[in-house]
């Protein structure tokens, strides 16, 4: 597509939504928001800068395949349900840890790496959706 | 307000099922995309209905002040939503695929895996 | 070790050898043979350990619990009956493995070949010694499916296949029967063990359903010992290598089914209707087994028909019942077992010198094979029932036991003469015969392999195959020169099988003491003393003996025009079970085909219809023959403007995607209503999911727009209105089910307690305040985990179905893929 518009506003709103999303991810646990919700969102702004620049734009920005993104998300998942196994607790057991940085107490858990996790297979699972359906288009 | 959203529910079932039973694989999808809605609700529905207060603790708090929205067919709506975007998505592609391989996008005429006539089964050993 | 566990071990020995058959084959070739023997050799050698205890009227009970819920335990009962089986399937099964050995020489899957029958061997070792009547159903059907494989072990031909496949489908159905009354045993009596079994006295025969159980316990023992109408697959089965039928056919598989009669006996027998039913199926299968085996010239099949006659009279004097005839069937069983092996290991000998079993064919062996002869002599005078022999000795008693009784049995016992009779000859027919006379040429030159030829003579359907090159298996010696006697490995079973018919005559005593007394004893369940000897001495059963020895050697004489007499009369008749079974499973196919093509005619739209149809009855028909219809639901008086207006906006939504005339609307249309329900979500208190979805309502308009406008197919409908009108009945008939359904779940109050607890401990437990995503990520984190699974999978599939080339999945003679494909 070629819009000036759209091309001098994307680099702006495609950065804005990214951190909006990875903002959605992180608040997720106390807030509404959370993995999936902040995967879809970042995979709308890839598809917003795939439109404006092209597939190959989002891959070079990507710098790794799509679905390597969303194979490397199910491990981490994966690895955070097994970390409890290392503490003797079932399978998934959420573990805690609060260390102090820079003053403040930072939590960071297991269910937060696993909602990573869940963020990067929906951002790169349906983003290799969406960007193998627009480089078709391209094409044509 | 349930009974409201039971009849809009039954609505949404029924523009599902009539669009599934078309023979054109477009139309096919269009009904299972508004399925995934129509089930959606159904669950939804079924948790029971309260307005306007999300199942969010407020700061501080251990348990929630009032009444909230009940979170347990929330959590199973999230990833069903998902699920069913990415299945919309699969059908969508593997019917474009089946339409530009075939050349057709009637169903009654996709018939590469069950022929019309296939022969009857060898009755030997 | 303790005796339990070295019991079980040797039950498992088998098993575990078999495992190993196939290395130990590719190591040292033939000669595994002489190694692999030591493992029944070994579970001989552990059985005679019990005999002392079985012979002083001991038994032994043991095991281990299995499915201690069920009550189920997998355990083994040692006693007369089942020791002697036990003896018979692990000294005969030692032989039968040396002689696979030279049989089997030089064949490229000679390893496969001992793993199946060290398998058969421990499946049928199970089936004697199990005590529990359950690991006695699951050894009964391990041995339909190794026997399975043993008929098919040349499974390149079609002949094999065939005979596997009816062996495994008439032995295994009749296993299924045996299985419906086993079960209703243990319902009945409550016992699930046979040792519990053999002392619950007159449980089973008072019990009402007596006859249904019996006649389901006798479709297992009858479809696999072969008795007629059963019959057919045990002839067949002689497609199988030598040994196999040598095994099979004389000590094991078809025994099976007279080792259940007679373990069943002293809770089932004595009835009216077991001493109406065995006798009866009994003698046909004696009389109808030994006329056939006249019929035919090759060897093997001479004595399969005359192996299907012996287990008819084994079958028949189980039925009899009385004392002298229990005698006399423990006695015959151990007889035929080796007089019937060691003929058939003969057969086989014959056929790997000579390349060929047809009867016509051969004569003057004995100058060549002096030792084969001498075997074959000896094995042949057990069978015909002369002394000093085994077969004599059960011959008299078989005799004595027919005369004995009332003018009833007068019947039965011209049975077992005529069998008997023919029975002879045939034995010398196949022992005899190809030994004397003028020395033909040998037949295999200028006829192919011996294989071509058999299956010309084996009597079942002419195969439209080429003859089949013996590829690198049963290179007879012969064809290297003369026939000669054959190898060590060869000749030690049968003549070892043949000797012990002679021996255990002479050294009468004490084979009645350590095993058939103690056989017969617990196939009666009360203390038989049997003291027959080898002796002739002047009585009724000697002059039956004499006259069936005179019509034997009668019929031996005129066998050619019996045989001709026999095959006319067979022509006449034109159709067997044989037949039968073929056109059976010809029309199972046509049936399956039949029903497969009405329910799935390939029609998307047809299954769709019947799936809603389902749907529909499910929801409407049991709420109206129940009536528990929702009651009149009560809708609120006042709605919220706002709310209204988003339930407008899906009503609008909804039917303007089905009346959508082109692609725009039809998306359009598809997001509004998707978007009224992100609206719902996000009135009622779930803004997680109103912004999912927002988010894929976004993304689906997206990719529907990207493919559509590639598809460029109109979304609009042309149904007839033909198909308009039920399709939209269905859809209504869906709609308002799910509606009152859901108006129904509604009126009820609702069990928050699950809900509840994910409120109350979300923050204490998980130290998160959305609750939602406590569920997600924490308390249901597997079922997440296993969701985000699913997504990924969904996605590398639809990768793949976008990288495949359209035109990979073309025919190639699509008119669009040679001109050019694309334009």
């Amino acid at each position: 597509m070629n819009s000036l518009i759209l091309r001098t506003i994307a680099p702006v709103l495609v950065s804005l939504m990214v951190l909006f999303s990875i903002f959605v991810l992180l608040r997720g646990h106390n807030e509404p928001g959370g993995g999936f919700i902040g995967g879809l969102i970042a995979v709308a702004a890839l598809s917003i800068y795939g439109i404006a620049f092209g597939v190959g734009a989002v891959r070079r920005a990507l710098r790794f395949h799509p679905a390597t993104i969303a194979g490397a998300g199910l491990m981490l998942a994966t690895l955070s349900g097994l970390v409890s196994a290392l503490f003797g607790a079932p399978f998934m057991t959420g573990l805690w840890v609060t260390p102090v940085i820079f003053g403040t107490e930072i939590p960071l858990a297991t269910v937060m790496s696993f909602d990573i996790g869940v963020y990067l297979v929906v951002v790169g699972a349906i983003g290799a959706v969406a960007l193998s359906l627009e480089e078709e288009e391209d094409d044509a | 307000m349930e009974p409201v959203f039971a009849v809009l529910t039954g609505l949404f079932f029924a523009f599902a099922v009539y669009l599934m039973l078309s023979k054109f694989i477009i139309r096919v999808l269009l009904g299972v995309a508004i399925l995934g809605n129509a089930v959606n609700l159904l669950i939804f529905i079924n948790g029971r209905l309260l307005r306007e207060v999300p199942p969010v603790l407020a700061a501080g708090l251990d348990v929630p002040a009032g009444p909230v929205a009940n979170p347990l067919p929330q959590a199973l709506i999230l990833t069903a939503i998902v699920i069913s975007f990415s299945f919309f998505a699969f059908l969508l592609v593997l019917s474009w695929r089946a339409y530009e391989a075939l050349g057709t996008d009637n169903t009654d005429r996709m018939r590469l895996a069950e022929p019309e006539t296939s022969p009857l089964p060898p009755e030997g050993y | 070790m303790p005796a339990t566990s070295l019991t079980f071990f040797v039950l498992l020995s088998p098993f575990i050898a078999a495992a190993l058959a196939p290395l130990a084959t590719r190591l040292l070739g033939h000669r595994a043979a002489w190694l692999l023997a030591l493992v029944p050799a070994g579970i001989f050698l552990h059985f005679t350990r019990f005999s002392a205890d079985v012979a002083g009227g001991g038994t032994t009970a043991e095991g281990y619990d299995w499915i201690p819920s069920l009550g189920l335990r997998f355990s083994w009962l040692i006693d007369g009956l089942s020791l002697t089986f036990a003896l018979m399937i692990s000294g005969i099964g030692t032989l039968i493995v040396l002689y696979a050995g030279g049989y089997l020489k030089g064949h490229a899957q000679q390893g496969r070949f001992f793993a199946y029958i060290l398998l058969f061997m421990g499946s049928m070792l199970g089936v004697v010694v199990s005590d529990s009547l359950f690991s006695l159903f699951v050894y009964w059907e391990l041995t339909s499916i190794t026997s399975f494989l043993l008929i098919g072990f040349e499974h390149e031909r079609t002949a094999a296949r065939r005979a596997a496949f009816q062996a495994l489908v008439v032995t295994g159905g009749g296993g299924l029967s045996l299985l419906a009354g086993l079960l209703m045993i243990w319902n009945i009596t409550g016992i699930a063990d046979l040792s519990g079994l053999l002392a619950s006295g007159e449980t089973l025969r008072s019990a009402p359903l007596y006859p249904v159980i019996l006649v389901l316990i006798l479709g297992g023992a009858f479809t696999k010992s072969a008795q007629f109408p059963f019959h057919f697959w045990l002839p067949n089965a002689m497609e199988a290598p030598t040994p196999v039928s040598a095994y099979l056919h004389s000590a094991t598989m078809v025994k099976a089914g007279v080792y259940l009669v007679m373990r069943l006996f002293p809770v089932m027998g004595g009835t009216v209707l077991w001493e109406t039913i065995l006798p009866l199926f009994g003698g046909v299968t004696l009389v109808f087994g030994a006329v056939l085996a006249v019929r035919h010239v090759d060897l093997k099949m001479m004595l399969a028909y005359t192996t299907m006659a012996s287990l008819g009279l084994l079958v028949m004097l189980t039925g009899l019942g009385s004392e002298r005839a229990i005698d006399a069937a423990v006695l015959y069983l151990v007889a035929h077992a080796l007089f019937k092996g060691a003929l058939f290991m003969v057969a086989g000998i014959i056929d790997h010198e000579t390349g060929t079993r047809n009867l016509t064919k051969l004569a003057g062996l004995a100058r060549a094979m002096p030792l084969t002869f001498a075997i074959a002599m000896v094995a042949a005078l057990s069978m015909g029932g002369l002394p000093p022999f085994l077969g004599f000795v059960a011959k008299e008693e078989i005799y004595a036991a027919l005369t004995a009784g009332d003018s009833a049995l007068m019947l039965a016992c011209a049975a077992a003469v005529l069998g008997n009779a023919l029975m002879f000859a045939v034995a010398f027919a196949v022992a005899l015969k190809p030994f004397v006379g003028p020395v033909l040429p040998s037949p295999q030159r200028g006829e192919g392999g011996s294989k071509s030829r058999m299956r010309g003579t084996a009597g079942s359907e002419q195969v439209a195959t080429p003859p089949h090159p013996p590829s690198g298996h049963l290179l007879p010696v012969g064809e290297k020169g003369e026939p000669h006697d054959p190898p060590v490995l060869l000749w030690l079973g049968p003549a070892l099988m043949a000797l012990g018919g002679l021996l255990t005559a002479l050294f009468a005593p004490a084979f009645h003491a350590a095993i058939s007394s103690p056989m017969a004893s617990a196939v009666a369940g009360e203390t038989h003393v049997i003291d027959l000897l080898p002796v002739p001495h002047w009585s009724l059963p000697l002059a039956l003996s004499l006259v069936t020895i005179a019509i034997g050697v009668g019929f031996y004489l005129v066998l050619a025009r019996i045989r001709a007499g026999v095959a006319k009369g067979l022509d006449i008749l034109g159709w067997g079970p044989d037949r039968g079974f073929d056109q059976a499973i010809a029309g199972l196919v046509r049936f399956s085909v039949g029903v497969t093509r009405r329910l799935q005619p390939g029609r998307l739209d047809s299954y769709m219809t019947v799936t809603f149809v389902l749907l529909a009855l499910v929801l409407l028909v049991p709420p109206a023959v129940y009536g528990e219809f929702a009651r009149a639901p009560l809708f609120p008086a006042h709605i919220p403007w706002h709310e209204l207006a988003i339930i407008l906006l899906a009503v609008i939504g909804l039917p303007a995607v089905v009346l959508a005339k082109n692609r725009l609307t039809a998306i359009v249309s598809l997001g509004i209503q998707g978007f009224a329900v992100a609206m719902i979500f996000l009135l009622y208190g779930a803004p997680d999911l109103a912004f999912t979805q927002f988010m894929v309502e976004t993304l689906s308009v997206v990719i529907l727009t990207l493919v559509m406008t590639r598809l460029r197919l109109s979304p609009s409908d042309r149904r007839p209105l033909s198909q308009v009108l039920p399709d939209a009945a269905i859809a209504i008939a869906c709609g308002l089910g799910m509606m009152l359904f859901l108006m129904k779940v509604t009126e009820a109050p609702f069990d928050s307690s699950l809900s509840d607890f994910f409120e109350r401990f979300s923050k204490p437990l998980a130290h998160g305040g959305n609750i939602v995503n406590v569920i997600i990520v924490d308390f249901r984190g597997t079922d997440t985990l296993g969701e985000i699974a699913v997504v990924m999978v969904a996605a590398l599939s639809i990768l793949s179905l976008i990288r495949v080339r359209a035109g990979a999945l073309r025919r190639p003679d699509d008119p669009a893929e040679t001109d050019g494909g694309r334009r």
